[in-house]
């Protein structure tokens, strides 16, 4: 239930009573993300380069590991051995993979030379690395699928690291039933969380502006707080910035 | 044409590059090098400009 307070003009918005953890809840995320920043019509001038597109790049590259891995999975690991298009989607997965991989990079190289980390986005660069060292760990486990001498050679090679800093009896690489359970559900759900986590936190912050971009840049001011009423009919027109479409 | 299929299809063994003690495989090193490439193209290439609105 909400309370309309203190609204006299047929413009303003009533003012919600929050009181229930759902209400509170709605209150912070559409204060924290409203719907304009979680899916924007524009992005700032400076977005306009192609420095800024391997984030998306990558994206678009999960999006068709999944799709890809999901068929494999459906089949079991040794169904592209045996089939023409099994091999075909096999290599889709790998190429994507690696595609993942190359665009991750760029994104990463691209962002630490523009210290991406400014402005309070801590927690989106933190969430990058999280989310490159748990796609290695992923990667990892797709070798070991691979059922052929390759994997064998992998898994044996891996299982003396891995026993040697303790996790062996856990994460038994020599194990294919149990890999196959980390890379089709364990591992690809992290990924997924991480990554999501990682995008609502670039639109929460915004996408970090260049080092040298001026102090006076509209997209670097903090964005405008609701204001009572009586404030808003003395505001004068807001000028419209400088933005890409 | 069909060494070079055999390689892209993993029959072969693989092709190693060395400097000194400076061991990488040739697929490690063109992928290194297609990222770095990428990289400086993404500096200097001039981004398309955006389509107008109606």
């Amino acid at each position: 239930m909400s309370a309309p307070t203190g609204s006299t003009g047929q413009h303003a918005e009533p003012e919600e009573e929050f009181y229930t953890w759902t209400g509170k809840t709605r209150r912070w995320v559409l204060k924290k993300l409203p719907p304009d920043k979680l899916l924007p019509q524009d992005q700032p001038s400076y977005v306009a380069s192609w420095i800024y597109v391997f984030g998306m790049g990558a994206i678009a590259s999960l999006v068709i590991i999944i799709v890809s891995g999901l068929i494999l999975s459906l089949n079991g690991p040794l169904w592209w051995h045996v089939s023409g298009f099994g091999h075909f989607i096999n290599s889709t997965h790998l190429w994507s993979v690696e595609f993942f991989f190359l665009f991750m990079v760029v994104h990463l190289w691209g962002k630490y030379w523009m210290a991406a980390w400014r402005g309070g986005r801590v927690l989106t660069w933190i969430t990058g690395v999280v989310s490159f060292a748990v796609s290695i760990v992923a990667a990892f486990t797709g070798y070991l699928l691979q059922t052929n001498f390759d994997s064998q050679w992998i898994a044996f090679e891996g299982k003396d690291a891995l026993n040697a800093v303790g996790i062996g009896a856990w994460f038994n690489v020599a194990n294919l039933g149990q890999i196959f359970m980390w890379h089709i559900v364990l591992l690809p759900l992290a990924v997924a969380a991480i990554v999501a986590f990682h995008v609502i936190l670039v639109r929460v912050h915004g996408v970090v502006p260049p080092l040298d971009a001026a102090d006076t840049d509209a997209q670097l001011q903090p964005a405008p707080q609701p204001v009572p009423q009586a404030q808003t009919l003395q505001q004068p027109t807001e000028e419209p910035t400088e933005v890409a479409r | 044409m069909n060494s070079l299929l055999a390689l892209a299809a993993g029959e072969s063994p693989a092709i190693y590059l060395g400097w000194g003690d400076f061991v990488i495989q040739l697929g490690n090193f063109v992928v290194i090098i297609v990222m770095l490439v990428l990289f400086a193209l993404a500096l200097v290439l001039p981004f398309p400009a955006a389509k107008r609105r109606k």
